[in-house]
């Protein structure tokens, strides 16, 4: 189980928060001239690194805040977590 | 005591190929056997970072059945069970084969709605399928408490009597071994670590063993396959998450089927050795790190020893973690690429060892003809751009 540092209550464990994957995946600025595949893009295709990845988690059993860590996928390290 | 005989050489890599195959797990194999068997192509290599079939392949729970909701995903794993039917006796190897029938639970009337409705699509299919209501669910796996007052009540479940399970390694050295007398070069320790594509074409895999030419390339690396992809320039609707398991210590035949519960998500069954093999959901955030995390393996537990409270005493002996390729609709994306001559079956997620045979041979086809196959067909990339997507979320939640 992981310590995840929460931004409000700082480190806490892994199964009180909800994961939400890939950070900073902005709406497109101009959805009403995107291809099919351009949709697709937005809707399915997310990057999925081996190494380092910035990510969402949701603290959903305790302060319930959005926040952004980066997390290294294959040591599970928390680098750089919301101060 | 002698050494038995080796099942397969070892060879070096030679300078070119007309297929190479990356990664050599239970599907790599499998596509370069019926790339043998039924396309006459074994000027091929499979090429493995590590030992034959260490990945997925040797750590997932071997639960085969075809009893999804989708026609096409209905007609592709049954087309694979068909196959797992004659396999022992093709590939003269016993694969442990055992079809002893898999149970879906319902816990809820949504559950039940859900599993009727999957019986119905199957029978249409002309897959075997039954409902049984919670006494005949009593009669047919007497462990399972099936109380009124059961922390998650049974209600009934769906049964598919030709699902079961194999034994896995030997699914593996049994293509393995075959592949090798057609003359197919299984090369382990041997990492892709690039791609050569000029105008638009692949012409080479980059390795840890040097530069490998390919008429053509195959994915097959499950779990890595974004990794892959990503230095072909592609990014694909995939993302990789640990997958855990565990057994327990050797017990007395307890339990002879295979019960799944997608809502608590946790399965088991009990190996020939003895030993009971449970499952669970995928842990939620991406990893690449073959391990996952313990209150997963908590929960599952919890909800097992409810649906088992023989298993009270039982001890845990070991747990493991592999990582899975998972799909936005939980179906597999099989089919060429942008990339010509590069090929890719990949997003099998929690289920694919069921479908070894089935994605082998319809993949192989895919190589051969540089078309897909028509089972494969609507597996194409393409679907996440038209939304012709097969979402086996639904029914098949847990798709083991
Ligand atoms: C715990 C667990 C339980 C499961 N239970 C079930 C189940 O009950 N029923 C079911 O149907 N499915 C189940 N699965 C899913 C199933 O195991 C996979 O879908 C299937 O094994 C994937 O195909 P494969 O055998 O080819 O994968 P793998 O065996 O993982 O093969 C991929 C290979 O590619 C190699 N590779 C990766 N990158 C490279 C590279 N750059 N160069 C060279 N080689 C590379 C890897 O080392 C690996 O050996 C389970 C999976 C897990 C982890
Ligand atoms: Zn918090």
């Amino acid at each position: 189980m992981m310590l995840i540092p929460c931004p409000h209550c700082g480190p806490r464990d892994e199964n009180e928060f909800r994961y939400g994957g890939q950070a900073g995946v902005a709406y497109p600025g101009t959805p009403a001239e995107l291809t099919d595949d351009e949709w697709a893009g937005y809707v399915f295709r997310r990057d999925n690194p081996k190494g380092w990845f910035h990510e969402r988690w949701y603290h959903v059993h305790g302060c319930r805040v959005w926040f952004t860590v980066e997390r290294h996928t294959v040591t599970h390290e928390i680098r750089d977590a919301p101060s | 005591m002698t050494h038995p005989d080796f099942l397969w050489r070892d060879p070096d890599p030679r300078p070119a190929y007309d297929v190479v195959i990356v990664g050599g797990g239970g599907h790599g194999l499998a596509t370069a056997y019926y790339l043998a068997r039924d396309h006459g192509i074994t000027n091929v290599a499979v090429l493995e970072k590590g030992w034959l079939a260490g990945g997925n392949m040797a750590r997932n729970t071997t639960i085969i059945r075809s009893n999804y909701l989708w026609d096409e995903s209905a007609a592709l794993y049954e087309h694979s069970l068909r196959l797992w039917e004659g396999l022992s006796d093709e590939l003269g190897y016993d694969l442990q084969f055992s079809q002893r029938g898999v149970l879906n639970l319902a816990h809820s009337v949504a559950d039940v709605r859900e599993g009727r409705r999957r019986v119905n699509a199957n029978r249409l299919n002309g897959i075997d399928a039954e409902w049984l209501d919670a006494a005949e669910v009593k009669k047919f796996c007497p462990v399972l408490d099936v109380s009124g007052s059961a922390r998650h009540p049974v209600l009934g479940a769906t049964l598919q009597r030709r699902g079961g399970i194999a034994k896995h390694d030997h699914v593996a050295w049994a293509l393995a071994r075959r592949a090798d007398a057609y003359g197919i070069d299984l090369i382990q320790d041997c990492e892709v670590t690039g791609f050569e594509i000029t105008g638009g074409r692949v012409r080479a895999v980059r390795t840890s063993r040097g530069r490998i030419a390919a008429g053509k390339v195959a994915l097959a690396a499950a779990g890595h396959t974004s990794v892959l992809a990503g230095h072909a320039g592609l990014r694909l609707p995939l993302q990789s998450h640990p997958l855990q398991a565990l057994v327990s210590e050797l017990l007395e035949p307890v339990l002879d089927c295979v019960v799944m519960s997608n809502a608590v998500h946790v399965y088991v069954s009990q190996a020939h050795k003895g030993e009971l093999v449970m499952g669970a959901g995928i842990d939620a955030c991406n990893s690449y790190g073959q391990r996952g995390a313990f209150h997963v393996i908590e929960a599952q537990m919890a909800a097992a020893l409810e649906l088992f409270p023989i298993f009270s005493r039982v001890r845990v002996l070991r747990t493991w973690a592999g990582v899975v390729d998972v799909s936005p609709d939980a179906s597999p994306i099989i089919g060429p690429t942008p990339v010509d001559g590069l090929y890719v079956n990949a997003g099998w997620g929690t289920g694919g060892f069921k479908a070894t045979p089935g994605a082998g041979s319809v993949y192989a086809h895919t190589i051969a003809h540089g078309v897909p196959h028509p089972l494969a067909e609507p597996f194409a990339l393409e679907r996440f751009a038209t939304g012709a997507l097969i979402d086996e979320h639904g029914a098949a939640a847990v798709a083991h």
